[in-house]
């Protein structure tokens, strides 16, 4: 603690050069919260989804549809407590490049399938009464500035023209993976609208015993592989890693984007503590004089190197935090994106990790200075 | 040819102080020290077999041309040079066996050192520049506060305890830098040129605080100049030439 005048004074002693060595490494961990979450949220979206519900789509991909008829069948499997369907809508509210997700489902099994998604009781019914009735994310009305009641258009694209639908019900999800900017509406609105050409995009089905799920699965894929279509199906939670698994090897991109960040980080701040103990030679060789022991020196580099990291990598973090805290862009596409304590503890594990390394060489240089010649270097 | 020991402990004849000090204890025994630097192929011997017993209390200066050695003897009296040969016993303590370690350790108890450039630490005030040393003992923070200001009151800088060095004449900073060197009370004060980037007017307040130190608080000093005037401050003048003591 006696030191701690020292370490600081030596901070300061470039101001300028210790400002922007702390905002780098500012920028590097806000970088790094980011990133990181990405993945963290990505893992969560993997889990997201039951092992008690299997989701039974067409064999051929994701993009083809499966014959209603197939709804019946199902629910005739031994083990299957109940079936609904959903389908891709696709469209948008005012601007075709603000994405978010509509599905059309079969309202009054979807729903009760669901507990996941909480919504009160007066407004489910009203949900359920209107065929127009649309049941949106707590974060999609948030985003649009929505209130219940309201009539939204929303422009089709897959299914071409203007839909009309009245906000009856907002979900909020009881895990933020789930995500709150969906919206649900009517299956049976879509047939309707559409003239009735389109067919369920996959089916969910609720067991009785999620630990049958695999030999279901597998008899149910048996059961359809000579019809017209052909299913897969999987177990929710496999089926939604799927998706996850759809933005390629996104976690090893990410990966190495922030091992290249750290590494360069790591050379800047190196580079910084090297110039700072380089002109303190003289310094160094006066308090070796007085007394100061190799590793009292080398404590001292070290410190002043880890407490500059620590101060831009806790700057950084907090950064990213309040950034994207709440309702924010990434929710759209990483659900419930946010930058969580444990990425923060890791990141300022991180940062006392790259001061430690930036700071060994110049701390073991300024240890190992022979005083002799470094006197004789001021003098 | 080096000194003889008993001839380095002959006191300037004819006073009574010298007699006092013929009497006094060898604090610092210097035997058959040898020194060589190795610069490309070249072997440049610095010095062979220099004796020296320095006594409690003596103020000595060194002078010799530049290249001498003198700053070379001092350093390994100081402990922050190993000699090729021969030893280096302070107060009973055989100095040039000790580890690294040992010898920063002892160095802060035993060793005030005054530099020609003062070297004071740029970003700490006077008041910070002389604690340093302090702050390597389990003294108190008040504690320490109690031996800075004596030591600033010493050199006469208590009202610049706050002043960091860019904002100190030469003079003042070479006083700080002594009342660094004497605030965690050594028995010896070694000082190389420390009148050598000073004005005369700065130059002589410096040895004149110096010699109160070696009469007041009977510090034994040894102070390495090129400064005629300076070296006659002290009890007693030696010359190192071409490898030799004289004294």
């Amino acid at each position: 603690m006696r030191f701690v005048r020292l370490v600081r004074a030596n901070m300061f002693r470039n101001k300028r050069r210790t400002l922007l060595t702390v905002l780098s490494v500012t920028v590097a961990f806000f970088l790094f919260g980011v990133l990181r979450s990405v993945i963290t949220t990505l893992d969560g979206v993997s889990e997201v989804g039951s092992e008690a519900r299997l989701i039974t789509s067409n064999a051929s991909g994701i993009t083809f549809v499966l014959p209603e008829a197939h709804a019946q069948r199902l629910a005739a499997f031994e083990g299957v407590r109940s079936v609904s369907w959903a389908n891709w809508f696709g469209g948008y509210y005012t601007d075709p490049n603000d994405y978010f997700a509509q599905f059309a489902v079969d309202a009054e099994t979807y729903l009760a399938m669901y507990p996941e998604i909480q919504i009160s009781a007066e407004q489910v019914d009203a949900f359920l009464r209107e065929r127009t009735a649309a049941v949106v994310g707590v974060g999609l009305m948030e985003k649009y500035g929505w209130r219940l009641g309201q009539t939204v258009t929303l422009k089709g694209t897959i299914f071409a023209g203007d839909w009309d639908f009245v906000i009856r019900a907002v979900y909020t999800p009881d895990n933020p993976s789930w995500g709150d900017e969906s919206f649900l509406f009517h299956y049976e609105y879509l047939y309707e609208g559409s003239n009735g050409s389109i067919s369920p995009g996959w089916f969910v089905l609720q067991l009785d015993d999620p630990d049958r799920a695999a030999s279901l699965a597998n008899r149910i894929d048996a059961a359809f592989e000579n019809s017209t279509a052909p299913t897969k199906t999987e177990t929710e939670r496999a089926w939604q890693a799927g998706f996850v698994t759809m933005w390629g090897n996104v976690g090893f991109l990410v990966r190495a984007i922030g091992t290249a960040v750290f590494f360069a980080i790591l050379l800047v701040a190196a580079n910084t503590m090297m110039m700072a103990v380089r002109e303190r030679v003289g310094e160094v060789a006066v308090m070796k004089t007085l007394g100061f022991q190799d590793r009292t020196l080398f404590g001292i580099v070290l410190a002043e190197s880890i407490t500059i990291t620590l101060i831009g990598g806790a700057l950084g973090l907090t950064a990213a935090r309040f950034a994207f805290l709440g309702q924010n862009p990434m929710n759209t596409f990483f659900p419930g994106f946010a930058v969580g304590w444990g990425t923060i503890a890791l990141g300022l594990f991180a940062a006392a990790l790259l001061g430690l390394v930036s700071g060994a060489v110049p701390a073991f240089q300024a240890a190992r200075l022979s005083v002799v010649q470094a006197l004789r270097r001021v003098a | 040819m080096s000194s003889h020991p008993s001839d380095a402990t002959t006191s300037v004849s004819g006073t009574t102080e010298s007699a006092s000090k013929a009497t006094a204890k060898v604090l610092v025994q210097i035997r058959e020290l040898a020194k060589a630097y190795q610069r490309d192929s070249q072997r440049i011997e610095v010095f062979n077999d220099v004796n020296l017993d320095i006594r409690t209390g003596e103020f000595l200066a060194l002078m010799g041309p530049s290249g001498s050695g003198k700053s070379t003897l001092l350093n390994m009296l100081a402990g922050l040079d190993r000699p090729d040969a021969g030893s280096v016993v302070v107060d009973g303590l055989e100095i040039t066996t000790m580890s690294n370690r040992r010898l920063a350790s002892w160095r802060s108890t035993h060793i005030g050192f005054v530099f020609q450039f003062y070297n004071l630490l740029p970003v700490l005030t006077a008041y910070q520049n002389i604690e340093l040393p302090l702050l390597l003992t389990n003294l108190s923070k008040r504690q320490r506060r109690e031996h800075v200001t004596t030591a600033l009151a010493l050199v006469g800088l208590s009202d610049r305890a706050e002043h960091y060095p860019r904002q100190l004449s030469g003079g003042q900073q070479q006083r700080v830098g002594i009342a660094r060197a004497v605030v965690s009370d050594p028995a010896i004060i070694l000082a190389d040129e420390p009148t050598g980037d000073l004005d005369a007017q700065s130059a002589d307040e410096i040895l004149t605080l110096l010699q109160r130190l070696n009469a007041e608080y009977h510090k034994t000093i040894l102070v390495v100049t090129h400064d005629a005037h300076a070296a006659e401050r002290a009890h007693e003048i030696m010359h190192l030439d071409k490898g030799v003591l004289h004294r």
